[in-house]
């Protein structure tokens, strides 16, 4: 089939798997990706278990169900038929949640959840009794959810969203061991490399999608040449490569992998040999028919292939970690992948996605045999670990059919796709040097393998007697453990003996799902008779075993790392780049640029805020036109007259007299009240008058913990203040003047006809309200409020919790002297007892305050009923509903109001937050987007006919917030005066006891 | 009426930012409210300075002739909003006060 040709999204499967005609298979794609995800919540939900078995149990029959799952697809994707699933995410912008699976993702997967599996099993017996199972679980659960997600993505955009999730959750596991300073280094050093990939990959991916027209990975897969021929080809190719190249460790990004060994070995035989750093192969795979093929993929894509590649197998050589070594092998093999990948012919190709197999399996099973070493003896370390074989002797005959496998040994898989490399390293595809050189360079990577396979099989399991093991005497681990290895090495066996029978169907199916039309013709044997990479192969034996004898003294005493490049380490580089520009840039930016006082901060955003007012005009030039007056009223001039002179002293006073400034403050705030009453908008001015009343008390309960009174008015003033002061006074009347002009300006325009004229035509008929404010409030723009109530819920919460450990200044401490007064007053007459003063202050006053409580609660759900035809609604009945409250707390005190009422701020924010929601959500149910409200008009006894809309629940939900946050925060404020007290009678307590 | 309101603004805002670069917290509180007044007339002023319109829709009123509900709408949460911020910076103000020991807004009297 031709493999170009773009699918249609309803291209599946003609045979379902339970035989019903079409197909649940779309589904069960799916199911196969949240299967890793439900399982990763499962165990993580268990979390606090202390059983061993049961986390083991969920991960493991998640990851077989999902091998299997996986495994039932297969015949429904014969004849290059390819599974898909389409569901609409973000259309607009051409997101969708695509899934699709063909041969090569089925392949792919297939590996992902195989050898998932065995790494569970082998996790159940190599987890140490003190570690946190469930947590390891369900982070390699979700890393196998995210892995499977790249493989099976449909659509550009998800596979970079799954890429980034692949590498949060290696960063997880890399950290596992988190009391461990390597781990996290390593972990930290993973992320940092891999999410700098990742992003790259984002662009690369945006930029392909916007060549293409599409995000859809059918479209962008069918527009080879489209996309080779634009423009735009060279950085999208850098971007995907920078990604691609990261997360597959290639030079020069190879060194986080070793530092990444740090992690549990399950995590390394699972993330850092079969599945995580084959991702970036996967997709070098994936978009080779596109991005292949010219020069500069040649060249970008060979270079980093074959310097990984021999950099990778010379630097395995010198490790003394197990492990290191095996992940230097790594990043060789994955070189020479990508070095394959590179050469732009479809035999190469063919021969990197079997090398990617072969590769997975050996290395698998040599990370856990690596691991298994590491288990029983207490070391990884080379230089330790000798004549092991008396002591392990199947995991021994296990590790060294794995290794000689790598090493690249016929009969076995290893030797099959080393063989296809050198038969095509030797062909020439695009005639240059490195083309020339390339059968040379891998003749020596292939000689260094097979000495650096030598060298982990003779130092580990031959020689003397192990002196100096941790565990004295190392035995065989249990069966269980050693079953992964002997699944993987067996599989090594049978595809290296017998390849066109056992993996021969699979590999041609990936190869042609990849391939199409141009799937080559290739054989899948042993023999192919004496020829050129025969004998290339000959001499990488041959030379790597007398390399192996000529180094074996040098390996016994050579320090960690190689000769010669010894001091070039990526990591240091790495780390330096780091702390340059985290830290030592950081620190010159802030002590050059940054300051620490609020002053200059403000003055700079000032000074900026007044230049971006002022550059429209100067680029726009400022139009000089004939202003129209509509006439200056004399009252409304003679009141803002006052009000000017009132906000002038306020600012004056500010300094010298608190008191007498906030009391002009509120001047000012009524007349701004008065003037939106006088310009038709009494919503606001009710709103504008209730908010006034809470800030004055507001601040008069701060004032309480505000220093006293300033009594220099005429102080001497230093000629550095004077010149700040002259400054600020510039800058403020300028501020002031461009206002003014801006204002003047904008109001003398014509008002153009703007979206208000909508509201105006639609209020009635959609949201049933003849107060046009309130139904933009409630329905309209309801979710902007949804948000303005949440904010205002968080502002209360906030304010709350900074004042429960609220400490006020030593000099605040003191009864204010009012109330010393009062106290000395009932101290001095017989017949008074201390507190009776206070009593008795205002006590009519008091009692008109209580009683005026039902009324206006009255008052409030007056306000709130008719908030929707008239002036009023949630926000203004609120304030009411709270200024209730609070003229109880001054008409009583705070004892005596607590006593008495018990106001719960915290469940009528609560309340208020989850009406308003649940209006929102309620609209979801009956099939319309979130927030949309109905209404119809209800009669009701006494009352009348009345609006019912679902818009007045919604009010109902900010009327609620608001009454919870305005009396947290005053009563929280209020509250602190008793609380000092006991603070006071506390410590005193103590200072006396002591 | 838009000469007077324009004015007015302007002074508020130069109240205001004078305000706000003092160095006493309460000066900064007192600057911030007289900040948002002007904001608040300002962005009210927008949908034109109108007296005697019909606020509310009513039988018979044709809706072109209404004022602007759409700053109204804008400037009754900043109302509300304003408030909450208000009280967040004299909470924050006094705990500050209260750890430091004195009413500067960097915390200390005197400049290094």
């Amino acid at each position: 089939m031709g493999r170009f040709a773009p699918c249609s999204p309803t291209l599946t499967a003609q045979r379902g798997i339970w035989g019903i005609g079409i197909t649940f298979e779309p589904f069960l794609l799916v199911v196969l990706l949240a299967l890793p995800f439900l399982g990763s919540l499962a165990t993580g939900l268990i979390l606090n278990t202390t059983s061993r078995d049961l986390p083991v149990f969920v991960a493991g029959a998640v990851t077989l169900l999902a091998a299997l799952l996986t495994a039932s697809f297969y015949p429904a994707l014969a004849n290059g038929n390819v599974l898909r699933f389409d569901a609409q995410w973000l259309p607009q912008f051409g997101l969708n949640f695509t899934l699709r699976l063909d041969g090569f993702a089925w392949i792919f997967a297939m590996l992902i959840t195989a050898i998932g599996f065995l790494v569970v099993l082998y996790a159940r017996y190599y987890m140490s009794e003190d570690d946190p199972i469930p947590r390891f679980f369900a982070f390699l659960l979700a890393f196998m959810g995210a892995m499977l997600g790249i493989v099976i993505s449909g659509n550009i955009i998800l596979i970079s969203v799954f890429w980034e999730l692949t590498s949060i959750f290696s960063f997880l596991l890399i950290s596992y061991w988190h009391n461990n300073s390597t781990a996290r280094d390593g972990a930290r050093m993973a992320l940092t490399i891999t999410g700098i990939g990742g992003f790259c990959l984002l662009i690369g991916m945006l930029l392909l999608g916007n060549i293409v027209g599409s995000y859809d990975l059918d479209k962008v897969l069918a527009s080879g040449d489209v996309i080779r021929n634009h423009a735009l080809y060279l950085p999208a190719l850098i971007f995907i490569l920078l990604g691609a190249l990261t997360k597959s460790a290639q030079f020069p990004f190879h060194f986080w992998l070793p530092n990444a060994m740090a992690a549990p070995t399950p995590v390394s035989a699972f993330l850092h040999s079969a599945t995580l750093v084959k991702a970036g192969v996967f997709l070098l795979v994936r978009l080779w028919p596109v991005l292949s093929g010219t020069y500069e993929w040649f060249w970008l894509v060979g270079l980093a292939g074959t310097l990984t590649l021999l950099l990778g197998a010379y630097f395995a050589m010198f490790q003394r970690d197990l492990k290191g070594l095996l992940a230097y092998s790594t990043i060789s093999h994955l070189g020479l992948i990508t070095t394959l990948l590179s050469l732009g012919s479809p035999l190469a190709t063919v021969a990197a996605i079997f090398h990617m197999l072969n590769h997975a399996t050996f290395k698998a099973s040599l990370f856990m045999a690596a691991g298994i070493i590491d288990h029983e003896t207490g070391t990884r370390d080379m230089r330790r670990l000798s004549g092991l074989f008396r002591f392990l002797p199947i995991t021994a005959t296990l590790a060294m059919v794995a290794s000689a496998s790598m090493a690249g040994v016929p009969l076995l898989n290893g030797f099959l796709s080393k063989e296809m490399f050198f038969a095509e390293a030797v062909e020439t595809h695009a005639d240059s040097i490195l083309d020339r050189a390339l059968p040379y360079i891998a003749t020596l990577a292939g000689a260094f393998s097979v000495t650096y396979s030598l060298r982990f099989i003779h130092t580990v399991f031959f020689g003397p007697k192990p002196t100096d093991l941790p565990i004295a005497t190392p035995h065989e681990p249990p069966h269980w453990m050693r079953f992964p290895i002997e699944f993987l090495v067996i599989v090594c066996l049978v595809v290296g003996i017998v390849p066109a029978y056992s993996i021969g169907p699979f590999l041609q199916m990936a190869v042609e799902s990849v391939l199409g039309n141009r799937t080559p013709e290739y054989s899948l044997s042993i023999w192919h008779g004496f020829n050129l990479p025969l004998l290339m192969s000959i001499l990488a034996l041959a030379g790597g075993a007398l390399l192996y004898i000529l180094l074996r003294g040098y390996f016994a005493r050579c320090e960690d790392g190689p000769p010669f490049l010894r001091n070039l380490r990526g990591q240091r580089i790495f780390e330096r780049v780091l702390v340059t520009v985290s830290w030592r840039w950081a620190r010159l930016a802030e002590s050059r640029m940054g300051t620490r006082n609020l002053q200059p901060q403000l003055r700079w955003v000032v000074a900026c805020g007044f230049l971006a007012g002022l550059l429209p005009l100067y680029v726009s030039g400022f139009e000089a036109r004939m202003f129209t007056f509509s006439g200056i009223d004399p009252a409304f001039a003679a009141m803002w007259a006052i009000g000017m002179a009132l906000s002038l002293a306020a600012a004056y006073m500010a300094k010298y007299h608190r008191l007498a400034a906030l009391v002009m403050l509120g001047g000012v705030g009524l007349i701004v009240c008065i003037t939106f009453v006088w310009l038709s908008a009494p919503d606001l001015a009710i709103t504008q008058l209730l908010v006034e009343i809470v800030t004055t008390v507001l601040i008069l309960l701060g004032l309480r913990w505000l220093p006293k009174r300033n009594p220099d008015m005429g102080a001497f003033i230093s000629l550095r203040g004077r010149f700040r002061r002259f400054r600020d006074l510039v800058l403020a009347i300028a501020c002031g003047v461009g206002m003014s002009f801006v204002a003047f300006a904008v109001m003398t325009m014509p008002v153009p006809d703007t979206i208000a004229t909508y509201f105006l035509d639609n209020a009635y008929e959609q949201g049933g309200g003849r107060n046009v404010v309130n139904v933009i409030l409630v329905d309209f723009r309801g979710f902007d409020t949804l948000g303005e109530i949440a904010v205002l819920g968080v502002v209360a919460l906030t304010v709350f919790a900074l004042l429960r450990r609220f400490r006020p200044a030593s000099d605040s401490l003191d009864m204010p002297e009012q109330q010393r007064i009062q106290n000395r007053f009932d101290e001095e007459r017989p017949d008074r007892a201390p507190g009776d003063t206070v009593r008795d202050y205002l006590a009519v006053p008091s009692l008109i305050m209580q009683w005026l409580f039902p009324v206006i609660i009255t008052f409030a759900v007056y306000i709130f009923m008719r908030g929707h035809d008239m002036p009023g609604g949630g926000f203004s009945a609120g304030l009411t509903m709270s200024i209730a409250f609070l003229l109880q707390y001054l008409a009583g005190g705070t004892r005596w109001a607590e006593d008495r009422l018990r106001i719960l701020p915290l469940r009528w924010m609560g309340g208020g937050l989850l009406t308003a929601l649940a209006t929102g959500v309620g609209a979801w149910f009956l099939g319309y987007p979130f927030l949309t409200s109905h209404f119809r008009y209800v009669e009701l006894p006494l009352i009348g006919k009345m609006p019912a809309a679902t818009a007045l629940l919604f009010d109902l939900g900010v009327f609620s917030l608001v009454v919870g946050s305005t009396v947290l925060i005053l009563v929280a404020l209020a509250h602190q005066s008793v609380r000092i007290r006991r603070v006071r009678s506390h410590d005193a307590a103590k200072t006396e006891e002591s | 009426m838009e000469l007077v309101l324009s004015i007015a603004i302007g002074v508020m805002t130069g109240c205001g930012v004078w305000l706000i670069l003092r160095p006493r917290t309460y000066q900064v509180i007192v600057g911030l409210s007289l900040l948002s007044y002007a904001v608040n007339l300002f962005i009210f002023g927008v949908g034109g300075v109108k007296s005697n319109l019909p606020p509310i829709l009513g039988d018979g009123v044709v809706s072109s002739t209404l004022s602007d509900p759409v700053p109204q709408a804008l400037v009754l949460t900043a109302i509300v909003i304003g408030f909450a911020t208000t009280a967040l910076f004299l909470v924050v103000l006094l705990a500050s006060r209260g750890l430091t020991g004195n009413d500067h807004v960097d915390g200390r009297n005197e400049r290094k």
